[in-house]
């Protein structure tokens, strides 16, 4: 258990989040359990409103304020316990040891401040000691690595394109050198070729600082070209994860990952259709008693209404929470 | 030979220094360099603190060419004298010559005036900002607050400070600021809730920022736009809040001068010397409306964004 402790970097168990909104209260995540090495790099792909940024953000511990709710479960980071980890100690994991790119560079960046001033902040904030030559110096460095002129460093976000903004975000993030990047669908907001050498550059970053990573997307492919593991997300709790040549392989796969894959267009195969999965993403207001994708799933039966699936064992890397993978568990 | 190497050395130098200047026109300043610079090309906001800073210049020199003595100094036989040689702005009723007294005035009318913006306006900034960021109970308790002070009429709200505090000049400025303070709140509270959302907001606190940092380096500088337009406003009519208070005997009442009260100790005979209402009024319009062009000019200064 120690040994464990100590080689995972972090450690999600049952996390369960809700939002209490005047209407109804949204149940975000429900039992989402996730554990990740220092240095590994986790693609969690799933549907809009599956949870996946609500995770990020209980990371964080920046849920929006008496909105959201941890309601169960724990975060362990590197020993720290999130959930319940004064304010103060948060503060000084934000940005030092975690660090997180958002979605949109167009919004994340603040207008009025020069973007050299920005990112100098997350080190005036962090290494308040260091003489300020060598701060300069380090964002200098920095804005170079990502690709952008270290003179353009006194002008503002408006006067940069958005993948150059978005470079600027991972700039930001990666200058304190954390352990863990939470990359929130990175590069949805930018053009494809753009978003190529965006994945290029977190990728090439990452390595160089030894830097863990979660990639959240709803791209399957990104997470193919830039990760180790991948965690299917859906209704708020993991539903498949492995290494990527498991889960890629599509040998075993639960049912939501196998429709996940039809519905992405294939240059060999000659099908004119692509199998989208019927139906909607399960009513997080209105959770099923049984499992949550049941109403969509193909292989449907009467226990998976009544009776919510466990998590079970493919092989020492590869889960899978179905009923139909039940004889597995015995293997292993 | 060496000479022309040495000159064409040069030369180099200086096209590399002259394109350096010219690509880092807006790269080699500071911010506040870079308001300055933004805030020079607008003629008008220019105009107006060109205006104001004579005005201010004239008040404060006045003891090198004015004798302060002349202020009270009355000679009935010269009352009601035309702006002239003698008198540059004439007399008034009791013969004093009113240039002295719009100078000397503008100390209180301006400088107190300035000094009740500044102080609502800060005070005005640290309480909206905390109470539109943090929201909740905290917004409650200090904006409702805020609304007990604008229930009462300025004015009122003015008088029942100095019946508290006692008269006098300092005294005036409290009340005054206690008067104006709400409103500052309450716009910049209304700039700070639209802005706490967005997403760089997050961004910074997911850089570990603490709140107090968050409120005034990040959100109160992309608000600050409306709060100064506003503040222009308020100045205008902070000078004249002084001078009805002088009217009603609180604060400055004559014969100390001061533009307002200058102005009501005319009212009476404006009809038949109009240059004893027009000369102080125009004062009061002149100092309000420079400083309504220099608030225009910095509001696009200090947006970024109008930089082009």
């Amino acid at each position: 258990m120690a040994e464990q402790k100590k080689e995972n970097l972090l450690e999600i168990r049952d996390l369960r989040v809700q939002y209490n909104t005047d209407d109804a209260v949204v149940h975000a995540l429900n039992g989402f359990s996730l554990s990740m090495k220092k240095g590994e790099n986790l693609g969690l792909v799933g549907e809009t409103g599956a949870g996946k940024s609500t995770m990020a953000l209980s990371i964080m511990r920046l849920l929006p304020a008496k909105v959201g709710e941890i309601t169960g479960g724990s975060i362990l980071y590197d020993g720290i316990d999130v959930v319940h980890a004064p304010e103060s100690e948060m503060q000084k994991l934000r940005g030092e040891r975690i660090s997180m790119i958002f979605q949109d560079p167009m919004t994340s960046l603040n207008p009025v401040l020069t973007v050299g001033k920005q990112i100098l902040e997350v080190l005036e904030l962090h290494f308040p000691k260091m003489d300020h030559e060598e701060k300069n110096r380090r964002v200098d460095k920095m804005l170079q690595l990502v690709g952008i002129s270290p003179d353009r460093k006194n002008e503002y976000p408006h006067q940069f394109s958005g993948g150059m903004k978005q470079r600027i975000v991972i700039a930001m993030a990666l200058i304190a050198e954390p352990e863990l990047l939470l990359a929130d669908e990175p590069t949805t907001a930018l053009d494809v070729t753009i978003q190529a050498q965006i994945l290029e550059l977190v990728r090439g970053l990452k390595e160089k600082f030894n830097t863990a990573m979660i990639l959240i997307t709803h791209d399957l492919g990104v997470v193919n070209e830039v990760c180790d593991n991948v965690a299917i997300v859906y209704g708020g709790e993991v539903i498949e994860s492995g290494s990527i040549d498991e889960v890629y392989s599509r040998v075993k796969n639960h049912p939501y990952t196998d429709g996940l894959f039809k519905s992405i267009p294939d240059l060999e195969t000659n099908a004119a259709r692509l199998q989208p999965i019927p139906g909607h993403m399960v009513d997080p207001t209105n959770l099923p008693i049984g499992c949550k994708f049941a109403q969509r799933c193909q292989h449907c039966s009467e226990r998976c209404r009544t009776e919510a699936p466990r998590l079970h064992r493919v092989n020492s890397t590869h889960f899978i929470k179905c009923h139909m993978f039940e004889e597995d568990t015995c293997h292993g | 030979m060496l000479g022309l190497i040495h000159e064409s050395n040069f030369q180099n130098k200086g096209v590399s220094k002259v394109s350096k200047t010219k690509s880092g026109v807006v790269s080699g300043r500071s911010a506040w360099g870079l308001v300055w610079f933004r805030f020079k090309k607008n003629k008008l906001a220019m105009c107006g603190l060109f205006m104001l800073a004579i005005m201010m210049l004239a008040i404060l020199l006045a003891p090198l060419y004015v004798d302060y003595d002349l202020v009270y100094k009355q000679r009935i036989v010269d009352k009601f004298q035309a702006p002239g040689a003698e008198h540059i702005f004439g007399t008034d009723q009791f013969g004093r010559d009113l240039f002295a007294r719009i100078i000397y005035g503008g100390r209180i009318s301006l400088f107190v005036g300035l000094a009740v913006v500044g102080i609502s306006f800060v005070t005005g900034c640290a309480l909206g900002g905390i109470a539109g960021y943090f929201g909740g109970v905290v917004d409650q308790v200090i904006m409702r607050i805020v609304d007990m002070f604008m229930a009462v009429p300025a004015i009122l709200l003015s008088m029942a400070v100095v019946a508290a505090l006692g008269n006098g000049t300092d005294k005036m400025l409290i009340a005054l600021s206690v008067s104006q303070t709400p409103r500052f709140t309450r716009v910049v509270r209304s700039s700070i809730m639209t802005l706490r959302n967005q997403e760089f907001v997050e961004a910074a606190k997911c850089c570990g920022t603490s709140s107090a940092r968050i409120i005034f380096k990040h959100i109160l500088p992309n608000g600050i736009g409306p709060v100064i337009v506003s503040a222009t406003l308020t100045l205008g009519q902070v000078i004249l809040s002084i001078a009805s208070l002088g009217f009603l005997g609180i604060g400055v009442a004559s014969p100390t001068p001061e533009w307002g009260t200058i102005l009501s100790e005319n009212k009476a005979y404006i009809r038949y010397y109009p240059y004893l209402g027009l000369l102080p009024g125009g004062c009061i319009a002149l100092s309000v409306m420079a400083i309504n062009f220099i608030g225009d000019g910095l509001r696009d200064a200090l947006d970024p964004r109008m930089k082009n």
